[in-house]
């Protein structure tokens, strides 16, 4: 039992860092009906952001504020960052099909991973441990089931990011202007809504999730290296995908999801004969199943395409 | 269309080129100019730590030999190849180091999935290769022109098998292998033979691959076996994380490892995490003997940073070939192949060095205890038939032993 429940919060660890990134997705998704295949690679950006802040302003030891401070601060560059993406590579091309522009989102993916490994090499590198968790006892629930303070830290911000996005999209009037951009391009211009500013934001916010998720999970996994957001990034879509695409709280089930199914390969595959590297093809089953039986995803729900 | 024939002339282009420079390859036996090495690496990817102190040990070993006058009067050129740790550019650097820079001996690599790509390149084209650190058994099983300077994984999964077993008496041990790697399921395969042999027994068996981020699934599991130790026989990328994820489980038992743990971004990722682990090793850079103090001693001066096993491996490979070429009297690749078969008792950092018939390195190792971010010398376990000091070679080095007879564990 403890083993059933320990198994649980971690998979639900991983899964938050999926949620964060596939609201990013998410959120692009439903606004362009785009793809954005760069997202995985803001993540990355997002880590190594935090790094050389880290570096650079000398906050090695363990601090709450430091890591505050790296948090925003990454948040920062990265929803700069996504900004720059979209004004530059995404809305010269927003005109063309939707094919040019999912292509030209793996090119914006493949030049931010080289120039990383161009620049600062494909080394792992190791991200300050702001928690003190090299040398920390877990706290013990019950039996063996334990949680470790950057579990709980990791869980406690994801939720609340998770809330501030769901205020924004539902209380503020930027949020009804998303919104209303998501339900229809043309006709929110035409209300007089500033399309260019809200994709924009959109863009900026998923960028700045994408981030915290990659700042939070160096935090328990402190191994960085400039091809961390292929394979994450890839999940968290598939999470999204899951959700039901262009579905906020479908992103965070979806992540939340893929999360516990992964480690629960892993922690009972090897019982059953399964080796834990299934782990990922696990994700990818999902994706096909989900694309077979309910292409609109969990909570998403099918709308009429628009002529 | 136009395009497209446009793109296979330039392909066919391509492919011509590359014919001819095939064809007017081959190895040169010229007994004058410098002799040329080949040295490949990983200089810029995940391992890149590996690469990067072989090459420091590689060139300080070849600038000692050059101002001592060189081979025979013949000054040794280093040329260096990036491979970024993927066995298919291994494969493909060995194949431009031997064709076109024309190289009569190779040095490299580490990670023995590359050196398994290079080596039937050296194979093929019939020039010696001698890999510093790749402790797979497969790589020298590739042909008669592939040697190493270091101890083999039966060996080194034997060693830490025994040490668990006789030293640290433990009963109940899981292992966390990585399943792409041929050295760590190389090791993984060999510790559970010998450990099971010893009378203990596995009680978990669980898996990784390389770029993954989270251990806990597996950890999880392990924690449910209840077990003594466990081993992790892989890369220090993933090590450092697996160390920091067990102790935030945690998990009490200590992880015991490879050479493979052996880089300064292990305590990056794993600062007090590692406290109390134990790996095997090559050497131990607290050694007191005076070769060792000097060798460390003229590397710190050099790079500023103490010297790791795989500088000091380098540093072997390039010292042991340049001895080889010297009784070889040249660079004839047949003559030099069978000089290095012949290498016996050479006296490298690393140990006493011999070429056994499985063109093998017979010596023993080290074993380390973490702690603090240093390695700690903890014992030395010598294979089958090899005592303190060393005398006689045995050519079946390192089948497990049997239980009971094992000299092992003698300081």
């Amino acid at each position: 039992m403890d083993t059933f429940v320990q198994q649980l919060i971690n998979g639900l660890n991983v899964g938050a860092i999926y949620a964060l990134i596939a609201l990013g997705y998410t959120m692009v998704y439903g606004i362009l009906r785009l793809i954005n295949f760069a997202h995985g690679d803001v993540y990355m950006v997002g880590a190594f952001t935090g790094y050389f802040m880290a570096v650079q302003f000398g906050l090695g030891a363990p601090s709450l504020v430091s890591l505050s401070i790296v948090l925003i601060g990454s948040m920062m560059v990265a929803a700069l960052v996504g900004m720059i993406i979209e004004r530059f590579a995404y809305r010269p091309v927003r005109k063309y099909s939707r094919m040019t522009t999912l292509i030209m989102a793996i090119g914006v993916s493949l030049l931010i991973e080289n120039l990383y490994v161009a620049t600062i090499g494909a080394a792992p590198r190791a991200f300050p441990d702001f928690l003190g968790s090299q040398s920390q006892v877990p706290i013990r629930l019950f039996g063996n089931a334990a949680i470790s303070k950057a579990q709980i830290i990791i869980f406690l911000v994801s939720v609340a990011l998770m809330l501030v996005l769901q205020w924004i999209v539902f209380k503020t009037k930027v949020g009804t202007a998303m919104r209303a951009v998501s339900f229809n391009l043309n006709s929110a211009k035409l209300m007089g809504i500033n399309t260019d500013a809200i994709i924009s934001l959109t863009f900026a916010i998923g960028s700045a999730l994408a981030a915290a998720g990659g700042v939070l999970t160096a935090q328990y996994n402190p191994n960085i290296d400039p091809l961390m957001g292929i394979l994450t990034g890839l999940k968290a879509f598939v999470a999204a995908v899951l959700g039901g695409i262009g579905n906020i709280p479908g992103a965070v089930l979806g992540g939340l999801l893929i999360g516990a199914a992964e480690t629960f390969v892993v922690g009972y595959g090897s019982n059953i004969g399964i080796a834990s590297t299934y782990r990922d093809a696990v994700a990818f089953a999902i994706l096909i199943v989900v694309l077979l039986v309910r292409p609109s995803g969990l909570l998403g729900s099918t709308v009429q395409e628009k002529v | 269309m136009k395009r497209t024939l446009l793109a296979l002339l330039s392909i066919t282009a391509l492919f011509t080129v590359f014919a001819c420079e095939r064809r007017g390859g081959g190895t040169s036996g010229d007994a004058s100019g410098p002799i040329l090495v080949g040295y490949y690496g990983d200089l810029s990817g995940r391992t890149s730590s590996f690469g990067q102190s072989t090459k420091n040990g590689v060139e300080m070993a070849a600038d000692e030999i050059n101002k001592a006058g060189g081979v025979k009067g013949r000054q040794i050129q280093i040329i260096t190849e990036d491979d970024q740790g993927e066995p298919n550019k291994a494969a493909t650097v060995v194949t431009k180091l031997i064709n076109q820079d024309r190289v009569h001996a190779l040095l490299g690599e580490v990670a023995s999935s590359n050196s398994l790509a290079a080596a039937p390149k050296a194979q093929e084209a019939k020039i010696p290769m001698i890999s510093p650190s790749s402790t797979n058994p497969a790589v020298t099983q590739v042909g008669d022109y592939i040697f190493r300077v270091c101890f083999i994984d039966p060996f080194q999964g034997e060693v830490m098998a025994k040490f668990a077993a006789n030293n640290l008496k433990a009963k109940r041990a899981a292992i966390l292998y990585d399943f792409n790697s041929d050295y760590s399921r190389g090791l993984y395969q060999f510790f559970k033979r010998s450990f099971t042999q010893l009378g203990g027994a596995i009680v978990s068996e669980q898996s990784y691959t390389q770029g993954d981020r989270d251990f806990s699934g597996q950890l999880t599991a392990i924690r449910a076996a209840n077990v003594d130790v466990i081993y992790v026989p892989g890369y220090y990328g993933e090590v450092g994380v697996i160390a920091n994820q067990t102790k935030q489980l945690g998990i009490k038992a200590p992880l015991l490892g490879g050479d493979g743990w052996d880089a300064p971004q292990l305590w990056q990722l794993g600062g007090a995490a590692l406290n109390g682990d134990y790996i095997s090793n090559h050497y131990s850079v607290d050694d007191p003997s005076p070769a060792i103090r000097k060798f460390v001693a003229d590397y710190q001066s050099r790079y500023n940073i103490l010297p790791d096993a795989l500088a000091a491996l380098g540093y072997d490979s390039m010292k042991v070939l340049a001895d080889a070429i010297n009784r070889a009297d040249g660079t004839d690749s047949a003559k030099l192949r069978d000089a290095i078969a012949q290498t016996k008792n050479f006296p490298g950092v690393t140990g006493q060095i011999t070429i056994d018939g499985d063109r093998n390195a017979v010596k023993p190792a080290v074993v380390l205890k973490l702690q603090d971010s240093k390695f700690v010398y903890e014992t030395t376990i010598y294979p089958e038939g090899l005592t303190p000091p060393v005398g006689t070679t045995s050519s079946s080095s390192a089948s497990p032993a049997p239980p009971a007879t094992s000299p092992a564990g003698a300081n």
